[in-house]
């Protein structure tokens, strides 16, 4: 991402910028921005280009004038911070692209017992399968609508939690707090499953205070009507408390100087979050509205799969799920490779689409337009 | 970036770099009569919160905090409380009664859970280690944006971030690699995160060339520079990302669901899904019935002990890494 204009942007990019020479401190080449260039596949040669000038950055680097470093003297130069890559590059390679091409059984008759070398070539056959299977595009319904639901009842609460604990004037008594309410983040979710298992379960906590007090019992873990808002309420008590510390920083960025000189012109309390700190947070809001929406067919697979037997596929079936079911457990391995290219690709599409939504309304999204 | 400056503030005290002065929040001017309750933290442009305000901020910070703290009380209170105890409140314990610690005796004493444990802690461990010099040394690497083929191959890393192949072709992959029943199938195939590399990179890019640089002209080679001087300066985010690979390690368990069928290897969590969670009793544990003869402990008690294996490792790393956050993620997080 880039640095945003406003002072959130501030704290990385001012050594970043000094490195590359630039008193704006802005952050110039930039961890995604390179994304995108690469990506659109440019004309070649705005590749020279790039080329060439880092040619020069690293004449003038080494303080000499020199008209062209040939890539022997850089790789003469680089041969160690290459080797030390390779490890990483290796593993990703190996498990993260080799699978990528893996999905050519997305086309296949696959079968494990003949392997992807052998097994027939069957065109698009799987992927009209995937389209014109009910359960799957059940299993999308559902996952839009957890999706859906998430982002009106979870997206806001870290943004006002973050306004609140901002509001927290003692630092020990605010460090305290973040404290506490980062750490189930860092629970498992079985872990967390089975917390509210327990409390909120037939034989939990709730339930049996209820039975005490005369009322009728319930089991939230086991009803489908009130699944939406369960797996909503595990996310937010495992995440919400995290997702503050995002927008704390974008806040502790924000000139006091401007409070003060609006606080000495009559802005009221709220008028001063409304004018000051929500425009301080918004760059942070809008990232992560496009992250959510890049991601919004990806519902807490892990959540979801250790729910799924007590609640039944009904409600508790998504694209990630039902891929699992089709493809581990069922067998029908090229028919779930399918399904589950179909969500990467639009995934994809959808983190591209958002970025591009972002630089419509003048925003700086994930990654900074070159 | 030093990491030095803002020693003594809270996490949220602001990052050494940034060019604003800080807000000096304990040079108020010295309030004036009228005003002798003022914090001195708060600002004297602030005016006093309304006690309504002031009330309701105190309610709701309260709440949140009990919500997180409360399960955690109650789940590992009942994990030393005695089959009586249990009994007599029906399920979680609330109020302290007689405490044991007769179930971490049975579930520590052999099985299953034992077990569990030590796979845990082996998958965590060498995990961990893994991927953290791994990442190091890939960030390093990527740290100079005019060295040979850095576009490329940071390329190569931000895809990953943007498009995942999937389960189904990474289970073959596992699979035809015959890592089907091998701990390393929980370690090798999400060892690298390019996320983590990001933050990594993004940290070691802000160190003063200048630094570095005057220990190449004194003869280091880059092994040496990042062992002797980027990572001493650097050890608020390693250990937070560290952090992150651990934690990933240890509450895995779907990996271990899809890659390990034999339950002598499974890890912490899988056992915890699938004995606590599921209610499935397992062989050799002992545990789901009355054990009458050492003590009477039921069911609940051990399956709260468990839950309180998963998450102690967490619980004593937290502490030391917690302050590290806000620094070691807004690195991360903020400049993307």
């Amino acid at each position: 991402m880039t640095a945003p204009s406003t002072p959130p942007a501030g704290p990385t990019a001012a050594p970043a910028g000094r490195r590359e020479g630039r008193a704006d401190g802005v952050l110039e080449i930039d961890l995604a921005a390179d994304a995108p260039r690469e990506r659109d596949g440019e004309a070649p040669s705005g590749r020279r280009r790039g080329l060439a000038r880092r040619d020069r950055e690293v004449a003038t680097h080494n303080g000499v004038v020199m008209n062209t470093i040939t890539w022997r003297d850089r790789l003469r130069r680089d041969k160690t911070l290459l080797v030390m890559t390779l490890p990483a590059v290796g593993l990703l390679v190996l498990f993260a692209y080799v699978p990528m091409l893996g999905n050519v059984i997305a086309w296949q008759d696959y079968s494990p017992y003949i392997g992807i070398a052998d097994s027939p070539f069957v065109g698009w056959d799987n992927f009209v399968r995937v389209f014109s299977n009910p359960q799957f595009l059940h299993a999308v319904g559902n996952t839009l609508l957890i999706t859906g639901f998430q982002l009106v009842f979870f997206f806001p609460i870290p943004i006002m939690l973050a306004l609140l604990l901002n509001s927290v004037v003692t630092p020990a008594l605010r460090t305290s707090i973040q404290s506490i309410i980062y750490l189930p983040h860092f629970f498992s979710w079985v872990l967390v499953v089975t917390i509210f298992q327990q409390i909120f379960g037939g034989a939990g906590l709730v339930n049996r205070l209820l039975a005490q007090a005369g009322y009728t019992g319930f089991d939230l873990m086991t009803n489908p009507d009130t699944f939406l808002v369960l797996v909503t309420s595990q996310a937010v008590w495992k995440d919400a408390g995290w997702g503050i510390i995002i927008f704390l920083a974008a806040l502790a960025t924000v000139d006091p100087a401007h409070y003060e000189a609006s606080a000495m012109d009559g802005a009221g309390r709220w008028r001063r979050m409304w004018h000051i700190t929500l425009p301080a947070i918004r760059p942070t809001i809008i990232l992560l509205l496009i992250l959510r929406l890049g991601d919004a067919l990806t519902v807490g697979f892990e959540q979801l799969i250790l729910q799924r037997g007590a609640v039944g596929p009904g409600v508790a079936e998504v694209i990630d799920t039902y891929v699992y079911y089709q493809g581990v457990i069922n067998g029908d391995w090229a028919f779930a490779a399918a399904a589950g290219l179909v969500k990467g690709v639009v995934s994809l599409l959808l983190v591209l689409g958002a970025n591009k939504l972002a630089h419509v309304f003048g925003e700086d999204g994930v990654y900074r337009k070159s | 970036m030093s990491i030095s400056t803002d020693a003594g503030q809270g996490p949220l005290g602001r990052l050494d770099a940034v060019p604003v002065p800080a807000p000096e929040r304990d040079a108020r001017p010295s309030g004036g009569p009228r005003r002798p309750r003022r914090s001195k933290h708060r600002n004297a442009w602030e005016g006093r919160p309304t006690p309504i305000g002031q009330g309701a901020k105190i309610v709701i910070l309260s709440v949140v905090v009990l919500a997180v703290l409360f399960p955690l009380y109650t789940v590992i209170l009942t994990s030393f409380s005695t089959t009586a105890d249990v009994n007599r409140s029906g399920g979680m314990v609330i109020i302290p009664g007689d405490l044991t610690i007769a179930a971490y005796q049975q579930i520590l004493s052999g099985g299953i859970v034992t077990r569990a444990a030590g796979v845990s802690v082996f998958v965590t461990t060498v995990g961990t280690i893994l991927s953290t010099i791994v990442s190091v040394m890939a960030a390093y690497g990527l740290s100079r944006p005019s060295s040979l083929g850095h576009r490329p191959i940071l390329f190569v890393f931000l895809v990953t971030m943007f498009f995942g192949a999937g389960m189904i072709p990474t289970y073959l992959l596992v699979s035809n690699l015959g890592l089907i029943d091998s701990l390393w199938a929980l370690i090798l195939p999400g060892a690298v995160s390019a996320f983590n590399v990001l933050i990594l990179r993004s940290f070691f890019m802000g160190i003063d060339p200048a630094i570095t640089e005057a220990a190449r002209i004194d003869g280091a080679g880059d092994f040496r520079i990042l062992g002797r001087i980027v990572l001493p300066m650097s050890t608020a985010v390693v250990a937070v990302v560290a952090l992150f690979y651990g934690v990933g390690y240890f509450n895995a368990f779907f990996n271990a669901m899809l890659y390990i069928n034999d339950n002598t290897l499974w890890p912490l969590q899988l056992v915890l899904r699938s004995y606590v969670l599921q209610g499935v009793t397992l062989p050799g544990s002992g545990a789901g019935q009355v054990d009458v003869t050492t003590g009477a402990v039921t069911g609940l008690p051990v399956k709260m002990a468990i839950m309180v294996l998963a998450v102690v490792p967490i619980l004593a790393v937290y502490p030391f890494v917690q302050r590290h956050f806000t620094k070691g993620v807004i690195f991360g997080a903020v400049k993307g």
